[in-house]
């Protein structure tokens, strides 16, 4: 097992530079998930680690080594690939000791390693089928055997699970988080999916366009977003935005209604501000109340444990998630009151603001 | 109602069927003949054309085996055609992997060249190549015939290969690169064995026609102990009488290796070998 550390890395094609100067420090043992919408980079990052991307410039550390100008065979890495990868003339056992057997590990410790990443996957009764015979599960089982008998330094995984079906991403989602406990191997694992990001990491990696927008463990990333992009990227539904002015004590948004704000934003009155709040913090109350936004309802969304109400108020959709069985239909005029405590605020730059 | 919807595709169904069944008589018609033919005396032949040989009266087959140059056009032919083929494929595979799977400024221009000589007919350049091969010191030897061979079979070759490889997901190299497999070994492990398919296709289409060609032989072959098959069995062709047994004899052991060849192969033609590698 190993630290990863990456320094000031930078990757371009061509003119285009799609990795920006990023820095992260894995330490030894953690799960680290790198998550961003689609082209943000964060596959490159892990390819730049395997050793599949060359680095245009910076410097990644596994261990106290250097590896820029290692190949890839040489780190001591394992990867696991979106659609698996898996070698479709090899038998489930050959994929798993392909690897092995380019190392020339004698035969008996070969079957030993392969036997006991199988039993620790539930994979024994199939080491003798080809890949084409198994289900999706099962080939992410093997992608992950064969990377478990190579008991290396860190596991790399690239949007291991967005082949498969909703409820076995959930399940392997589980398999993974729990191997990771069992073998405690140094894990970076790529995902546009914040669930997975929320549910399974040590440590959140929020990228976007080539760059490192925060770092930290899921929530803390969920609680105190560092910037807009962190709020509406985190958390499903994503937070609700609305922009205004700065006064004294609250936000002015253009129809002259004020929100209140709990605390001294270090913000001086008169700035432009956005005003944050995740849809769990915001309370449906009766039409008119003083300091509540005046909203319509549009959509109510019942899923059994919660229902998500959309509703229409100046500025745009705000949506709402409420535990309770509500009784409102489309149309409804209600009014909308955020939690000041739960409130998040952003300057015009969209970097959070202190105070709150 | 019901009866009118359905009757539609299976009349269709069935009229395919006597398609295909009456294209496989005329396909199969003349070889039949010609094996039937080939236990037959001449006379036999034109007395009845079309009745079942008694296949005990292999006396065509002795005499063709015993008394003319057949066995060595049969190695000659097997010399050729299975240099040409093993030098097409090696050459051809390494080559549509480089083009297909190393990212290279050269790739298209390669590529474009090979395509190149699929569009020029060989024959339309056999003085030249008369030439060529006679500077070589190669003309009335099997390797004239070896290299202008591969020489003809490369473009599609390359071509078949590059579209094939260039399909096969970059993945599978990442992990094997990550497994620690050298490109070499990248190629040769995890590569050509999925590759089967495409290398069949362009072995059976560069096989037959090496096999059957008349042309190159007739140009460039003098001697009876380097003449192929197609070029020698001509020699059974009298100017006055020709032994029809004999020469049907000759053909139907002629036609054998490369109909079983093709049996063979066939399998490979259906198989898809990448079932399974990715979802």
């Amino acid at each position: 097992m190993a630290n990863v550390s990456i320094r000031n890395i930078r990757k371009s094609f061509g003119s285009v530079a799609i990795i920006k100067g990023v820095d992260v420090d894995i330490d030894d043992g953690e799960f680290v998930i790198l998550v961003g919408p689609s082209g943000c980079g964060k596959s490159t990052l892990l390819r730049m680690i395997a050793g599949l991307e060359d680095i245009t410039d910076g410097e990644i550390r596994i261990g106290p080594r250097v590896v820029n100008d290692v190949p890839p065979k040489d780190r001591d890495i394992a990867m696991v690939f979106q659609n698996y990868a898996l070698y479709p003339h090899m038998t489930v056992a050959d994929n798993m000791a392909f690897s092995l057997k380019l190392k020339g590990t004698p035969q008996a410790e070969k079957t030993k390693r392969v036997q006991d990443a199988a039993a620790s996957l539930g994979l024994l009764p199939l080491l003798d089928r080809y890949p084409r015979q198994l289900s999706g599960g099962q080939r992410q089982r093997v992608a992950m055997g064969r990377a478990i008998v190579r008991d290396p330094q860190v596991f790399l995984f690239d949007e291991p699970l967005s082949n498969l079906d909703a409820k076995l991403r959930v399940q392997m989602r589980a398999e993974i988080k729990e191997l990771h406990q069992r073998l405690k191997t140094t894990t970076v694992y790529v995902t546009h999916d914040q669930i997975e990001a929320m549910t399974m990491a040590d440590k959140i990696v929020v990228m976007h366009d080539g760059i490192v927008e925060q770092i930290g463990a899921p929530l803390e990333l969920y609680d105190r977003p560092a910037n807009r992009f962190v709020a509406g990227f985190i958390g499903s539904p994503a937070m609700n935005f609305l922009d205004g002015v700065l006064t004294d004590g609250g936000l002015r948004l253009p129809s002259g209604a004020v929100l209140s704000l709990d605390g001294q934003p270090a913000l001086p009155a008169g700035s432009k501000a956005t005003y944050g709040v995740r849809p769990e913090h915001l309370q449906i109350v009766p039409a008119g109340t003083p300091g509540a936004i005046p909203a319509e309802v549009a959509v109510v969304e019942p899923t059994g444990s919660d229902t998500t109400v959309i509703a229409k108020a100046e500025g745009g959709n705000l949506t709402i998630v409420v535990r309770d069985r509500v009784a409102l239909r489309p149309g409804e005029a209600v009014a909308l009151q955020p939690v000041a405590r739960q409130v998040h605020l952003f300057d015009e730059r969209g970097q959070r603001v202190a105070g709150l | 109602m019901t009866q009118t919807e359905q009757r539609q595709p299976i009349s269709f169904a069935f009229l395919a069927q006597i398609i295909l069944i009456l294209n496989s008589f005329i396909m199969l018609y003349p070889v039949v003949v010609m094996v039937f033919s080939a236990f037959k005396t001449t006379g036999e032949i034109f007395e009845h054309p079309f009745a079942l040989p008694d296949f005990t009266q292999v006396q065509n087959f002795a005499r063709v085996l015993g008394e003319t140059s057949m066995p060595t056009y049969f190695v000659n032919s097997i010399i050729v055609t299975g240099a040409s083929i093993i030098l097409i494929l090696a050459l051809g595979t390494m080559a549509g992997y480089a083009v297909a799977r190393y990212e290279s400024r050269t790739n298209t221009f390669v590529l474009l060249f090979f395509l190149a000589g699929l569009m020029l007919p060989l024959k339309l350049a056999v003085i030249p190549l008369f030439i060529l091969l006679r500077d070589l010191n190669l003309l009335d030897s099997r390797w004239a015939l070896i290299v202008t061979y591969t020489a003809i079979g490369l473009p599609s070759a390359v071509f078949i290969m590059a579209g094939f490889l260039r399909s096969l997901p970059a993945e599978l190299e990442d992990a094997a690169r990550i497994d620690g497999a050298s490109e070499p070994r990248i190629m040769w492990s995890v590569m050509l064995p999925l590759a089967r398919p495409p290398m069949a296709i362009a072995a059976i289409q560069n096989a037959v026609p090496i096999w059957n060609d008349f042309f190159f032989p007739l140009v460039f072959i003098q001697s009876d102990s380097a003449k192929t098959l197609p070029q020698g069995l001509t020699s059974f062709m009298g100017e006055y009488t020709t032994d029809w047994g004999m020469l049907f004899a000759g053909l139907t052991i002629a036609a054998a290796p490369i109909t079983l060849l093709y049996i063979a192969l066939s399998r490979q033609f259906i198989q898809g070998m990448t079932a399974g590698a990715v979802k």
